[in-house]
């Protein structure tokens, strides 16, 4: 959870409600050039620079569909289980200065992608309904009259986006709350990188989402009235957005009020979302099948072959990592090791961890010092030599390294690298002797004879101290767990 | 069976379109529109069954181009035909409701 005063009331507000959540999500494809025509998919050119007749929709010029945007297309299908199916394309007719030709050419009633789902890392599904393929708009810059010589209020358009393609994917509403609607998108972000299908940024806006938020009492199976929330350009801004969202319905609602389906705009600064005029008249968009373009109907042989490459995606490494580490009697795994699985996999380590299960390391200790430890410094974690993993993770596990010093050995490979066991040696972590802790074990017993006196009586709580003043005798050099059975036998 | 479009109707479907049509006109356009949607109902009487919908007149499916960069226009090309430009961008009224 965010730390807002948004998030902070969220909880109070909603008492008694569940928040209904199904997002569309807008991916930009990773292609060299835009959908119909040659121009450059790049973001960041200077405005207008990167645009022709075609995306201009000048008289006369032709729209011809990008190969490889189908291809990621069918990627993305395969990635979200989807059936991948034949599809056309239509008009989607609105005025608004950041289409100059009027419309939008997207795929309508028979999108390529329907049909899939997601699986969070929670273990909960997410149905997906269909994901389409569709051209970018332009982007409009607004500004105001005042202060400025030339005073007229306009906007300003730069064109070198329209015609970016994109899947837009839509979900089921199958999200219950803002937790879960940004666990999807983290999810779907990392399937879609995964895919090389986008590169995620959601900061230039290569991800956009719009969520669609409805609330209905616990236990209800009805959906309430949803309305449509858009300017959404970070998880952040997601999470507060929904949370904001379902508030004020249920805020109308308790108050006798309804909610009216709408599309809202969220407004990061002042944390609310507010009624957006549409870009037409009831949505109207007198939608049409696209002349200039003839259907689309990958074939088996085309469909293999995008997809071909796919890497194993979240989930499947999830799951491949969930199989290696130790589950409880009931089958299942401890939270706290779940979190660890989807950290690791977060971040990329799944295969440094799996790598050093197969040099014979310790399962649950070599998960435990990747998620909790390595994860601190993922780019140099991904770096790591995974047979000098394994070694230390075995230092540990047989005892020879404590678990502080096998965490600043880690520190020091994560560093530079090398080998682990001379690690350990220039820090002094050398395993101390029998006979050493024997001695330190004297020492110490002679110097607190009152408090052996109660550890002898039976007061084990004496038996920490006991163990400390041993690990300042010899600096930190024995292992806890030897200088505790030490104690222990020693007492009898 | 006959479609009897009203005026109103006309009026809406004429100003998503951004038509401006006087009263006479749009009386006059009802009963076009009206003949279209007839035809539309004649060819729904047929029985279609088990006759594939036409997605487009050509027979071709798969039209695609490689993903290759073309040559774009140059700025002063694109927008030369602007009415108004400011800062390499096309400058258009602002849009009611639109927030700077």
């Amino acid at each position: 959870m965010s730390g807002s005063p948004v998030a902070a009331a969220g909880d109070d507000r909603l008492a008694g409600w569940e928040t209904v959540v199904g997002l569309e999500v807008h991916c930009e494809l990773a292609t060299a050039t835009k959908l119909f025509c040659g121009c450059p998919n790049r973001f960041g050119a200077a405005p207008n620079t990167q645009v022709c007749p075609v995306c201009l929709g000048l008289p006369g010029s032709l729209p011809v569909l990008n190969r490889r945007a189908v291809e990621l297309a069918v990627r993305v299908g395969r990635a979200l289980h989807c059936t991948i199916r034949p599809s056309t394309f239509h008009r989607k007719n609105y005025f608004y200065p950041d289409m100059p030709k009027d419309f939008q050419i997207s795929q309508y009633d028979e999108p390529i992608d329907v049909d899939g789902y997601l699986e969070l890392p929670s273990g909960r599904r997410i149905g997906i309904e269909r994901a389409h393929i569709e051209e970018d708009t332009g982007k409009t810059a607004h500004l105001g009259g005042g202060g400025r010589i030339h005073g007229a209020d306009r906007s300003l358009v730069d064109y070198n986006r329209a015609g970016v393609p994109l899947v837009e994917i839509v979900s089921r509403p199958d999200m219950r709350g803002a937790d879960e609607a940004r666990a999807y998108v983290a999810e779907l972000r990392a399937i879609l990188v995964a895919s090389g299908v986008s590169d995620g940024r959601m900061e230039e806006g290569s991800l956009r989402v719009d969520a669609n938020v409805s609330v209905r009492p616990i236990g209800a199976e009805r959906f309430g009235t949803r309305c449509e929330v858009k300017n959404l350009n970070s998880l952040r801004s997601l999470g507060r957005a929904v949370e904001h969202e379902a508030a004020r319905q249920v805020a109308l609602i308790e108050t006798g009020e309804r909610v009216v389906q709408q599309t809202r705009h969220w407004d990061e600064v002042e944390g609310r979302t507010s009624a957006m005029r549409s870009k037409e008249e009831a949505n109207d968009y007198r939608y049409f099948p696209e002349p200039d373009l003839v259907p689309l109907a990958p074939d088996e042989a085309f469909v293999e072959a995008a997809a071909a490459g796919l890497p194993l995606m979240p989930a499947d490494r999830r799951a491949r990592l969930a199989a290696l580490v130790p589950h409880e009697a009931d089958g299942l795994l401890p939270a706290s090791t779940a979190d660890q699985v989807a950290t690791t996999v977060d971040l990329g380590l799944d295969d440094l961890v799996v790598a050093a299960m197969a040099c014979g390391a310790d399962a649950r200790l070599a998960l435990a010092r990747t998620a909790n430890e390595a994860a601190q410094t993922p780019e140099a974690a991904r770096r790591l030599d995974p047979q000098a993993f394994a070694r230390l993770v075995e230092l540990e596990a047989s005892g020879s390294l404590s678990a502080t010093q096998a965490k600043a050995v880690l520190a020091e490979l994560l560093a530079g690298g090398g080998e682990p066991e001379e690690i350990a040696r220039r820090l002094g972590y050398e395993a101390l002797g029998s006979g050493a802790l024997v001695d330190a074990l004297d020492a110490v017993v002679a110097a607190h004879p009152a408090e052996w006196a109660r550890y002898l009586a039976g007061e084990d709580k004496v038996a920490q101290l006991l163990t400390g003043q041993v690990m300042k005798a010899t600096k930190g050099r024995a292992n806890g767990k030897a200088v505790a059975a030490a104690l222990a036998a020693r007492r009898g | 069976m006959a479609v009897e479009l009203t005026v109103a109707e006309v009026r809406h479907v004429a100003r998503l379109a951004r038509l401006e049509l006087s009263a006479e006109e749009s009386v006059h356009v009802a009963g076009q529109l009206s003949a279209i949607l007839d035809h539309v109902e004649a060819v729904r009487a047929l029985d279609l069954e088990g006759i594939p919908a036409t997605s487009h007149p050509l027979e071709l499916v798969n039209v695609l181009r490689a993903d290759e960069v073309r040559p774009c226009l140059t700025r002063e090309e694109v927008l030369g035909g602007a009415p108004a430009v400011e800062d390499g961008r096309f400058a258009v009224p602002r849009i009611l409701g639109e927030t700077p």
